[in-house]
């Protein structure tokens, strides 16, 4: 009797917090909003819970909009609800995410850390390490057991991309781009035949051919931001596709064996007419453009990707046909979760090597980390990447919980990146001298930074993003 | 053949420790797995991937929150279950000493019946050393200490001893004591699907006063505790005599 009262005390309470969330629900009725909240939180069936709740649903319907807006903030908002799991700190995560925390972090010390300004200079793809990530299960990370992944959840893969990335970043682009732009949309809207030929070999290294990545074809040399504009076509001939066009900007394409292709079969239907495919790079008529000679992230390839009347079977579209654009924008907003993780990486690389120097280097009598000029640097420094990574933990809290958060990783990726580049310049800064030189990591996390404004969505998309959502929230209001 | 493993909760080892009152604090101080313990579970683990030994068993004496922590990481590297003694005295010899501890490992042992018993050489908070070589001689098994290198079957083992003369071979028959060293492996990242499997693996809690027959009473007391003298310049020397002089007459080493 005790359990029930304390389970309405907890649902009256959320009860609020549900009332205005904007959320894939909206449309619901409050009572049907109430039912799929218990069901979702709690497994207890109990009828007369269900009926107390309606009956509550019922008369809180009658209070005016300013009377629950009143008794809503007067309930004690809770960190943790029983349907909603909210973790602020790394103190405050469950054991297996600190387990990867410290797995990640001591890797990035230990493996990526000591050789990542080498691969940067050389340009080197680390296999090695990669291939060590992939055997520690990390090239899969989100993909089921069932298909050779680690089944984790995206608050994990937002964890491990930071520590792996604050090792090294191109590394951190490498694990990203292959788990959220090529797994994710395979092992989401795959077949199971394309998973079993495109997902499971790709997300381990069991399989003794060595290691498999993936990459993912969507901006052309025609467009980029305009991703509707797709020109690179694909026309049914028989039992085949056949793939005409160029990708540009492709992460891992010398390293790639099969890509996920966005292609029109209809540019009259604009981005209603772009269809996803599926395409091993050995196919004929494929082939890769020069590899670009870039600013930053250069342990890792960026190219063209060049179709020439590529066939691919007939099955090989991923999806249905004219479903596409939604696979891409999808897709991306889970990758943006990764991004943002990957620039929180470069943003606590810089802070760590900014405080270290500070603490050691002397001027005016004394180390520079007593000065005030260096302690409000590190200061803003340390804001900025801990409200980013508040941020990213919330948008990828809300895609574990299977809850609408694209404006949430559009913010959380637009926070991150401007938080690398700003904890990037002021440790340069800060080092000084040594901060333009090879000798000290900082002139590397600089150049990393940049691209996270740019690639997976320019920070101006983002804004677009979140402002359109926004909109939409108060449209509905009125 | 079963295997336990000693697995200790120290200070992380990149951790500036202080001084203060005679004791070091530990409140907020970032704790992680004994390095040498570390080795310990990740030679029971290839044993157990190579099929040597069919279970691996991981103990710890620690807090309730830690040392879960602790066993969680040795049961992601592969053991089998654990075992927990809970207490929440201090574990770096200020409050539960190795004489206590070799007394609770004796009585676990007594229980699982294990062949061999793998520990670090010694934990780096405290530096005795002391839990092996007290545990073999309290149980009458023969020890190996500071094992470099190990081969063998059910029945025996042959090891390199790491001395500070050289390497020794030595073969010894089970059930036996080891104690790990730097040179034995290096151990395994924790894998994804591991740290998810860990979270099913069985720990079996007990507090340490149900082992309050033995006696666990610390038998030597800590007077006190100082940093070492902080590190002085070297000096430079103008010849070759000068530093023999120096070396017989000022360090005393020659």
């Amino acid at each position: 009797h005790r359990h029930q009262k304390l389970l309405l005390y907890w649902h009256s309470i959320d009860f609020f917090h549900y009332f205005f969330r904007s959320d894939i629900y909206y449309k619901a009725s409050h009572l049907s909003r109430v039912e799929i909240h218990q069901h979702n939180s709690v497994h207890i069936k109990n009828p007369i819970l269900e009926i107390t709740m309606s009956l509550q649903t019922i008369s809180r319907r009658l209070l005016s909009r300013s009377t629950a807006t009143l008794v809503s903030k007067k309930s004690k908002p809770l960190v943790t609800t029983m349907a909603t799991r909210s973790y602020l700190s790394h103190s405050q995560l469950p054991e297996e995410h600190k387990m990867i925390y410290d797995m990640c972090r001591s890797f990035a010390d230990n493996e990526l850390s000591p050789n990542a300004g080498e691969w940067d200079k050389k340009h080197e793809f680390p296999t090695d390490a990669v291939t060590k990530l992939a055997e520690l299960g990390m090239m899969g990370i989100n993909v089921s057991s069932d298909f050779g992944g680690s089944e984790m959840d995206a608050l994990s893969y937002a964890i491990a991309m930071e520590e792996i990335s604050r090792g090294c970043a191109s590394v951190g682009v490498i694990m990203s781009a292959h788990n959220s732009l090529y797994l994710y949309p395979i092992d989401t809207w795959g077949t199971d035949a394309q998973k079993e030929q495109f997902v499971e070999p790709y997300a381990t290294c069991a399989h003794g051919d060595g290691l498999k990545v993936g990459c993912f074809g969507l901006s052309e040399p025609g467009n980029g931001s305009d991703a509707g504009a797709a020109s690179t076509t694909a026309t049914l001939d028989g039992d085949e596709w056949v793939l005409n066009g160029t990708k540009a900007w492709i992460t891992n394409a010398h390293e790639a064996s099969a890509a996920v292709v966005f292609a029109t079969t209809d540019k009259d239907l604009k981005h209603k007419g772009i269809s996803a495919f599926i395409v091993p790079m050995d196919a004929e008529g494929f082939s890769l453009g020069a590899k670009e000679d870039k600013l930053g992230i250069r342990a890792s390839s960026t190219a063209n990707l060049i179709m020439d009347q590529v066939r691919i079977p007939k099955d090989y579209l991923l999806g249905e046909q004219g479903q596409g654009f939604k696979i891409a924008m999808q897709t991306l907003d889970g990758g943006r979760i990764g991004v943002a993780g990957q620039a929180l990486g470069i943003a606590s690389a810089s802070i760590d090597v900014a405080a270290k120097y500070a603490l050691e280097r002397e001027a005016f009598g004394k180390p520079i980390a007593q000065l005030q000029s260096i302690q409000n640097k590190l200061s803003a420094m340390a804001v900025a990447r801990d409200s980013a990574r508040l941020l990213t933990w919330r948008a990828a809290m809300l895609k574990d919980n299977k809850e609408r958060f694209v404006r949430e990783a559009a913010m959380a990726k637009l926070a991150a990146s401007e938080a690398a580049t700003m904890c990037a310049h002021q440790a340069i800064q800060v080092l000084g001298g040594m901060g333009y030189v090879s000798d000290m990591p900082a002139e590397r996390h600089y150049r990393d930074a940049r691209i996270t404004e740019i690639y997976e969505g320019t920070s101006e998309i983002q804004h677009l993003v979140i402002a359109g959502d926004l909109f939409k929230e108060y449209k509905q209001a009125s | 053949m079963k295997i336990l493993v000693g697995v200790k909760r120290v200070v992380d080892y990149a951790v500036r420790v202080r001084v203060a009152n005679n004791t070091i604090d530990l409140s907020n101080i970032k704790m992680s797995m004994n390095p040498f313990c570390e080795i310990a579970v990740e030679q029971a683990v290839r044993m157990k991937e190579s099929k040597q030994a069919s279970e691996v068993i991981a103990v710890t004496i620690g807090p309730s929150k830690g040392g879960t922590e602790t066993l969680r990481t040795a049961l992601a590297m592969g053991c089998d279950r654990a075992i927990h003694i809970t207490t929440e005295q201090r574990t770096d010899f200020l409050e539960v000493q190795p004489r206590a501890v070799s007394k609770i490992f004796q009585s676990l042992v007594q229980e699982e019946d294990p062949s061999l018993v793998l520990l670090g050489k010694q934990g780096i908070d405290s530096d005795c050393g002391q839990v092996g070589p007290m545990l073999a001689g309290m149980l009458g098994w023969p020890q190996i200490t500071f094992a470099a290198s190990m081969e063998g079957d059910s029945d025996k083992l042959t090891l390199d001893r790491e001395t500070d003369a050289g390497t020794e071979t030595l073969e010894v028959q089970l059930p036996s004591v080891v104690t790990c060293d730097l040179r034995l492996n290096e151990p395994r990242y924790a894998t994804l699907p591991n740290i998810m499997k860990a979270k099913k693996k069985k720990v079996d809690v007990r507090d340490i006063s149900t082992f309050a027959d033995l006696d666990l009473e610390p038998h030597l007391q800590v007077l006190e505790i100082t940093e070492p003298p902080p590190r002085q310049a070297g000096v430079m020397v103008e010849s070759v005599d000068e530093l023999v002089d120096k070396l017989q007459n000022e360090a005393k080493v020659i």
